[in-house]
């Protein structure tokens, strides 16, 4: 160790786990002169935005594949561009058919509306008026997603100032759009898109948005306020949200890995914690799987919230009242990953092609009625055998992802409860079985398909849980549900990062505003600090 | 009526937005589709592709070639070796900028020069007394650009130039698509990126090549909307926009040294006979330029506040911005303009290039520009930032030099 942190330890703060969000937050805090170490119990960093080989010359992004609401602010603080990020942005959205050529919704707003009039004339007229509704209402979200939870117990002048901004903002959006947000806010995905559609095969792409990572169907209450999450990034500026980063989720990672160590920051692969030192109710430090203890002034979690309480902390540390309402947290995982390594383009049926319809995301989702089955079996106990697809196929849009004339696809697959009937642990008896309703559902709209399988990976919910410390497999260290955003998130009363473990901070997905790689809980959650002078 | 370059059988095909512009009294796609943004990403990411051809270019031969270019150009062509490249400018014996461009060594006394306008008669006037002969050559080349990081792999597959060695700022004879041609590794977008020089009957030859073998690579036409935004992250200025040649200025106002327009460093005062230095050397000596041109970043923030303000998301043009806006200084006093602004789509950032008077230019001075939501005048800050705002290690990366180095330590 050359030098002591400002604090007399030898770290200022040690984050646990090198995910974007713990990445993000060592970067901030880094850049503003703190002594800190990340720690990573895999030999990578990237926790669930990681890009790996698993079949030679072929790159997945092993979990999640899409970059939708990076924060702007934090490509700018931490320079990304200049530490290698690039994202393309995913120029279509293609909905197949099984019997007919499906619906493509492209960047141009007038092919779009052709496609649309196909199926509905008037739906084609109310789609741009539904875009533009929709973006109004997230310059109400926005604030939120880019500043710290407003605590609506606390009488503090400066919680209550934000409060009352936030019913402004609310006022402020007109009679019309107000009655949009509880309605947002209440209802189902498709009702709400039925209010504006008629077309069951434009409103059942369009509500998958609402379900992504929740235990809910498109018709669940609640569901049509995570819509809302898809439509934010059109007013980060001039261009779509959607994009895939060249050489995969990884390398945003890499890049703030790369921006952090450019500060100063330290970070260890190949570190597993075992536990987080606590003493008197406050942190020292952890303790590491090999039996070594590190210390430091604050400790970071960037894990999953039921992991690290549970697990790192320990129920005996934390106050009862704490620890039931972890325990309620919910964090269901309802999907899974397949990414498969290709020999070849595998054409779709009604449109073939490597054109523009491929290259952004395809959605397996026919009709409300098909999404809704999805969810039937779901609900007791059973993966989908016709399940949600998204589908991406990142070696068009970056050809370093696999060989020539070869291709990679991912698919990320809804649903797969954690909880299966046998009970979760039996889950990797059932993983080629899932792995096949996947290539089986994918064959009815691409007929070459299983020919051209060179390599198949499948990710369980338990294989998230266990390979990639998601709890139950869900994807955003919890549901996204609105009982568990904002200032209930993860726990009512401790939504600004802090923790009832003095100096032990949470900076990942289960914080405020939640998950995606958007990396704003991690930069958040080191602000925060920052300004609470914590470290 | 302008004219159809070369390739405009290809180009015009692609162009679905059938959005055109004049340049150089000749037709350039704007871009292919609606919006610029994936000919943008392609010059980010991958490569694009334009038809540069409007470009004026002259031949310049004769045993005092060179002297004469060091004559009319702020560079000293004299020390131009075979096979590379300058980038100057030309100015008037008053010292204010005429124009800018390159100025290539072809070899065996062969220079060629390109502009952005027609500079025929100056040459001819500013000529006499030197063993010159100079050509327009303008309608005899053929030009594309291949711009982005894929570049080099790209065109690597359809010529015998050895691209791996040929340096920022080189030119080599080659084939190139089955003919006789010139690859220069220059670019308007700051990234690695190649222009290829052949005869016109080669253009299409040339054109279906490299979209034969760009495809595989994510290589995409681009049009001058797309090469706006990047020329401008790249911190390049444009004759007209940025600042405007001596010979179309009206008032002696708008005139510009190369000081002013940021050329400055294509100037050595110290080196005797070109035509300018007289009067720059007054300038120098009076105490300097007045202006300097700066890059900007305008305070995203801020930006949202305002829009926010209006009950609107922050709004900006999809595409750079050549509409010059005023810009003050603290005190409210206006102290210049910026003249090309864009969004920056993947640096995230609102960015400016702006003349200000020179107390103002130092890095991390804050100043106020105009923006103007609802039709109504704010200022919002812009601070004096570096250029160019993006500048990646391909852009002057030579991967033999690293080799041999590499070779050279082992």
């Amino acid at each position: 160790m050359s030098a002591l942190g400002t604090s007399g330890n030898p770290y200022d703060a040690i984050v646990v786990g090198a995910g974007h969000n713990g990445l993000a937050c060592a970067a901030y805090l880094a850049k503003e002169g703190r002594k800190v170490l990340v720690l990573e119990r895999r030999h990578l960093v990237g926790g669930a935005a990681v890009s790996e080989s698993l079949y030679p010359g072929f790159t997945y992004s092993v979990c999640s594949y899409v970059v939708s609401l990076l924060r702007p602010w934090i490509i700018r603080d931490l320079e990304l561009v200049k530490h290698g990020l690039k994202i393309v942005p995913l120029e279509c959205s293609y909905t197949p058919q099984p019997d007919d050529a499906g619906l493509c919704r492209w960047p141009d707003p007038d092919k779009t509306r052709e496609e649309i009039r196909r199926l509905s004339p008037r739906d084609a007229d109310t789609y741009p008026e539904f875009g533009r509704a929709v973006s109004r209402l997230s310059r109400f979200v926005k604030p939120f997603i880019d500043s710290p939870a407003p605590d609506p117990l606390s009488l503090k002048p400066k919680d209550l100032w934000q409060l009352m901004g936030m019913g402004r903002a609310f006022r402020e959006l007109g009679d019309d759009l107000t009655a949009l947000q509880f309605k947002l806010t209440t209802m189902g995905g498709v009702d709400f898109l039925r209010e504006w559609f008629e077309s069951d095969q434009l409103i059942a792409p369009m509500s998958c948005s609402g379900i992504i990572g929740t235990f809910l169907g498109v018709n669940s209450p609640g569901t049509a306020y995570v819509l809302l999450h898809h439509y934010m990034g059109e007013i980060d500026g001039s261009s779509r949200a959607w994009g895939f980063p060249v050489g995969g989720t990884g390398a945003i990672s890499e890049a703030i890995a790369s921006s952090a160590r450019s500060h100063g920051a330290e970070i260890r692969c190949n570190a597993a914690v075992e536990k987080i030192l606590v003493k008197g109710g406050k942190t020292y430090g952890v303790a590491l799987q090999s039996g070594d203890e590190l210390h430091s002034k604050t400790v970071i979690s960037g894990c999953e919230p039921r992991l690290t309480f549970n697990t790192f902390v320990g129920a005996e540390h934390l106050p009862d009242e704490f620890v039931t309402q972890v325990s309620r947290y919910k964090a269901r995982g309802s999907s899974g990953k397949v990414n498969i390594a290709l020999d070849r383009w595998v054409d779709f049926k009604h449109r073939p092609g490597d054109g523009m319809h491929v290259r952004g995301d395809i959605a397996i989702a026919p009709s409300t009625d098909y999404l809704e089955r999805a969810y039937d079996d779901a609900k007791y106990g059973d993966f989908s055998k016709k399940p949600y697809i998204n589908l991406v196929f990142p070696s068009l849009l970056d050809r370093n992802m696999a060989p020539p004339g070869k291709h990679v696809m991912s698919c990320f697959v809804q649903y797969a409860p954690y909880d299966i009937k046998e009970g979760p642990s039996h889950w990797p008896e059932k993983r080629e079985a899932f792995g096949d309703a996947v290539v089986d559902t994918l064959a009815d709209y691409m007929p070459g398909l299983k020919d051209a399988i060179l390599h198949r990976q499948v990710l369980t919910p338990w294989d998230l849980e266990q390979d990639f410390g998601l709890t139950e497999g869900n994807i955003f260290h919890g549901e996204l549900g609105l009982e568990q955003l904002l200032f209930q998130r993860p726990v009512a009363g401790w939504a600004r990062y802090k923790t009832p473990v003095k100096n032990l901070w949470l900076c990942g997905s289960g914080a405020h505003p939640g998950g995606g790689v958007m990396g704003a809980p991690g930069g958040l959650a080191a602000k925060e600090m920052l300004k609470q002078r914590a470290v | 009526m302008p004219r159809h370059t070369p390739f405009h059988p290809r180009t015009a095909a692609l162009c679905h937005s059938y959005a055109w512009k004049e340049w150089a009294g000749q037709l350039a796609v704007c871009n292919y589709d609606r919006h610029s943004e994936r000919e943008y990403f392609a010059f980010r990411h991958n490569a694009g592709l334009i038809d540069v051809s409007p470009l004026y270019k002259y031949d310049v031969r004769g045993p005092d070639a060179a002297d004469f270019l060091a004559h009319v150009w702020t560079r000293d062509c004299n020390k131009l070796k075979p096979g590379r490249m300058y980038y100057g400018a030309m100015c008037n014996e008053d010292g204010h900028t005429l124009d800018d461009g390159t100025i290539a060594n072809l070899g065996e006394g062969l220079f060629r020069a390109t502009t952005s306008e027609p500079w025929l008669g100056w040459y001819g006037r500013h000529s006499r007394g030197f063993d010159v002969s100079i050509e327009d050559v303008t309608d005899r080349i053929a030009a594309l650009s291949l711009q982005g990081p894929l570049a080099r792999e790209i065109l690597q597959g359809i010529t015998d130039a050895d691209l791996d060695a040929l340096r920022f700022f080189g030119i080599t004879s080659c084939t190139v698509a089955g003919q006789a041609g010139h690859i220069s590794r220059t670019g308007y977008t700051g990234d690695l990126g190649y222009e290829i020089w052949v005869d016109p009957d080669g253009a299409l030859p040339l054109w279906d090549a490299l979209q034969t073998a760009g495809a595989p690579f994510g290589m995409q036409p681009a049009g001058l909307d797309a090469m706006d935004v990047t020329r401008i992250e790249a911190g390049f200025v444009l004759q007209g926009v940025d600042y405007v040649s001596a010979k179309s200025c009206i008032t002696e106002s708008l005139k510009s040294t190369p000081d002013d327009a940021s050329l400055g460093w294509t100037v050595k005062l110290d080196r005797e006979g070109w035509i300018g230095r007289d009067a720059l050397l007054r300038e120098r000596d009076a105490g300097g330029s007045k202006w300097q041109l700066v890059g900007l970043e305008i305070d995203w923030a801020e930006l949202e506040q305002l829009y926010d303000s209006y009950k609107l998301p922050p709004h900006l043009a999809p595409h750079a911005s050549r509409a010059a806006l005023p810009v003050w200084n603290a005190d409210g006093k206006q102290v210049g303009q910026a003249t090309s602004s864009t969004w920056s789509p993947q640096l995230k950032r609102y960015i400016a290039l702006a003349q200000v008077h020179r107390p103002y230019a130092a890095e991390g001075t804050a100043l106020t520009i105009e923006h103007t939501p609802e039709f109504e005048r704010h200022r919002i800050t812009a601070t004096v930032v570096d250029k160019p705002f993006y500048n990646p290690p391909q852009k002057t990366f030579t991967p033999a030099k690293a080799k041999a180095k590499k070779e050279a330590v082992a």
